[in-house]
């Protein structure tokens, strides 16, 4: 088990657990972020900006703060 | 009258489904319990005269964030006889979560499941008469972008206007939002047996596009090729257009107003032609160039491109307490600060939003560089100029980041910086023509009046009392000059500069025509007495402080109005009069210090 910020670019992962407070686990609920999806770490931003994920149809991009509440295993 | 509110998910065309059936009648309008502005718009629908309402985008009916709250208080503050729920079809799978709390409200409800045609492109299947029967609801698929299924959804929904129902109050509504529940297995369940998914939802030309435009390499020189051209576009169909609209304006007031008016006693004439109508003329000179922001701002925004500038600026911004949206309006402030005020609504949280608003009067408009073009031809060489007008960019970007890291902390951003990026799309003309004008009609709705007043009173400032010449030493004007010397005097800015201070608070555009009354000497002339009777570093010095303070009562009026609130606008006006004493103050006491 590892931060979603420690996955490579191109690789896929599935959500293990999601450390967040309430209200922005709310929003990464209703984003489709759950324990035991798929997510696939498109790219990141230059400059340690935002990563560029996909979760099912959609696609979300965030802070390596926020990256670094939800824990993933391959 | 029946009243229908309109609620969906962020991205979902909600608010495209809603000019579709509203057209251009739509309108800004206040609600009880809620702070933010409500498009609204009265419709005929099968007989029934309704009043539709376009609520904010919200994830969750129980989410944290500002739009989510305001969606929550109109619904506990108002009634409300149909609720008209649009998702997006490519993302039911997740969506579907909304209409289920929405259900448990009890109220009556239509559900529309939008952008059938990107959905029918991905393969993606919805049994939407099975998912009508489990859900309870009438469930419809429609395209708002090209109208397939409109008709029949408006017709279904008079339809459910048509039923009596029990009226619930709102009052038990706001009790049921409280009430939270399971909704999770339920949405699974109906996803599962109504909606076929294909195994892999890429959207592969989005995915080629972005390979490109958010390249590790090529993304932020790409941004600022594509901005510099948005930028360089309203700046060349905006300025001979905001020339025409100032002809016109010009022409009707020498062809037809003064002849009218001559007869008028000359404080009655004086009254109606340079201060009423010039406050009329200057609300006009700002509709064009309001249109063409908007006309960019919403391809920008509803191509995708948008999300992609803040995933690019985001490390940089986030240092600020800003995000990379914020950017984009601070570069569009550069060409006019009014409607790059009125783009940061797309922040959907108020403190960014702020202090994104604190920043944007500092960006170097199209109006003070016609100022600075003046006093720089006036007072510095061919050679020096250039270097002139690239410092005072400079500073211009060096008080927009000094005020974002002081006041970052008073505006704290409490939501998380967590964006969905929609696939590429074309906006249709239709969408961009009908944002254009709405944007201008909020304008013009929020600012006239202020902006007359304000006219009205530079114009009494500068010719009373009428024994004197207007705006020399003796007017009101050149007395409040006088009362503020010993303030400006240690800036090196005179009476008379200070006098041209006082009508650049209404707009920076008549400051160099304010200059030519002030003196009373045109052109030529009036560049050569002032060559004569200023040295460069006062010059300097007052381009300084045209630069930072107020830019003029159009941004302030959008202030208050973008802001609700008077004290922002008071904050802003004096932090930027404070900031821009600071810097001159600095600049003219060092330069003389060393001898210049």
């Amino acid at each position: 088990m590892k931060p979603l910020n420690d996955l490579n670019t191109g690789d896929y992962a599935t959500i293990h657990a999601i450390d967040a407070e309430q209200s922005l686990h709310q929003r990464l609920l209703a984003l489709g972020f759950r324990v035991g999806k798929k997510i696939e770490l498109i790219r990141r931003a230059s400059f340690n900006g935002p990563l560029h994920v996909r979760i099912g149809s959609t696609d979300v991009i965030l802070r390596a703060s926020e990256a670094q509440l939800i824990q993933i295993s391959h | 009258m029946k009243r229908i509110a309109l609620l969906g998910m962020p991205n979902t065309g909600k608010s495209t489904l809603f000019n579709r059936i509203t057209g251009a009648s739509a309108r800004v309008g206040n609600w009880p319990g809620i702070t933010v502005d409500l498009m609204s718009a009265k419709v005929l629908m099968g007989g029934h005269i309704v009043e539709l309402i376009d609520l904010p985008g919200l994830y969750d009916l129980h989410g944290f964030s500002d739009d989510e709250q305001v969606v929550r208080h109109f619904l506990s503050n108002n009634e409300v006889d149909l609720l008209m729920i649009v998702l997006n079809s490519s993302q039911i799978d997740r969506q579907l979560s909304l209409a289920l709390q929405i259900r448990n409200l009890g109220l009556p409800t239509v559900l529309l499941l939008n952008m059938q045609d990107e959905a029918k492109r991905s393969g993606i299947t919805i049994d939407s008469a099975s998912m009508a029967a489990k859900l309870n609801m009438p469930v419809l698929q429609i395209s708002a972008k090209y109208g397939d299924g409109c008709p029949a959804a408006l017709q279904k929904a008079s339809q459910q206007l048509s039923v009596v129902n029990a009226k619930i109050l709102p009052e038990e509504i706001s009790r049921r939002l409280e009430a939270e529940n399971q909704i999770e297995a339920e949405m699974q369940a109906i996803v599962k047996t109504t909606v076929q998914l294909p195994l892999k939802l890429a959207d592969e030309t989005t995915d080629k596009i972005d390979k490109v435009l958010l390249h590790p390499l090529l993304g932020l020189p790409l941004f600022f090729i594509a901005m510099f051209l948005l930028f360089q576009f309203i700046f060349t169909v905006g300025t001979p257009l905001q020339g025409g609209m100032a002809w016109l304006l010009g022409e009707f007031r020498t062809l037809a107003l003064e002849p009218l008016l001559a007869n008028l006693p000359t404080w009655l004439n004086g009254l109606l032609l340079d201060g009423i109508y010039n406050g009329i003329s200057t609300v006009a000179a700002f509709v064009p160039i309001i249109i063409l922001f908007f006309l960019v701002m919403t391809m920008v925004e509803d191509s995708g491109y948008l999300s992609r500038a803040a995933f690019l600026m985001d490390a940089f911004m986030a240092k600020l307490g800003l995000d990379g949206r914020g950017f984009v309006m601070m570069l569009m402030g550069f060409g006019c600060n009014v409607p790059a005020l009125m783009g940061t609504r797309v922040m959907r949280s108020r403190g960014m939003r702020l202090l994104t608003m604190l920043t944007i009067p500092l960006s170097l408009c199209s109006a003070r560089l016609q100022v600075f073009l003046f006093m720089i031809a006036a007072l510095f060489t061919a050679k020096q100029a250039p270097w002139v007008m690239f410092a005072l960019y400079m500073v211009s970007f060096g008080t927009i980041f000094l005020t974002a890291v002081l006041f970052k902390n008073q505006f704290q951003n409490k939501e998380p910086f967590i964006l969905e990026l929609p696939p590429y799309r074309f906006p249709t003309a239709m969408q961009i023509w009908l944002r254009g004008w709405q944007e201008v009609k909020y304008f013009l709705k929020r600012a006239t009046k202020f902006i007359v007043f304000g006219v009205v009173m530079v114009w009494a400032l500068t010719h009373y009392p009428t024994d004197v010449p207007p705006a020399s030493m003796g007017t009101l004007a050149g007395q409040i000059g006088a009362l503020f010397a010993p303030i400006l005097n240690p800036l090196g800015i005179d009476t008379q500069l200070a006098i041209a201070l006082i009508f650049g608070f209404v707009a920076k555009e008549i400051v160099v025509g304010s200059l030519a009354v002030i003196y009373g000497l045109q052109g030529d002339a009036l560049m050569h007495h002032m060559a004569l009777s200023l040295d460069w570093v006062q010059a300097m010095s007052f381009m300084l402080f045209t630069l930072i303070y107020t830019p003029c009562l159009s941004t302030i009026a959008t202030l208050k109005s973008e802001s609700k609130s008077s004290g922002f606008m008071w904050l802003s006006i004096i932090w930027s009069l404070a900031l821009a004493w600071l810097v001159s103050f600095i600049f003219y006491q060092s330069a003389r210090a060393l001898g210049f």
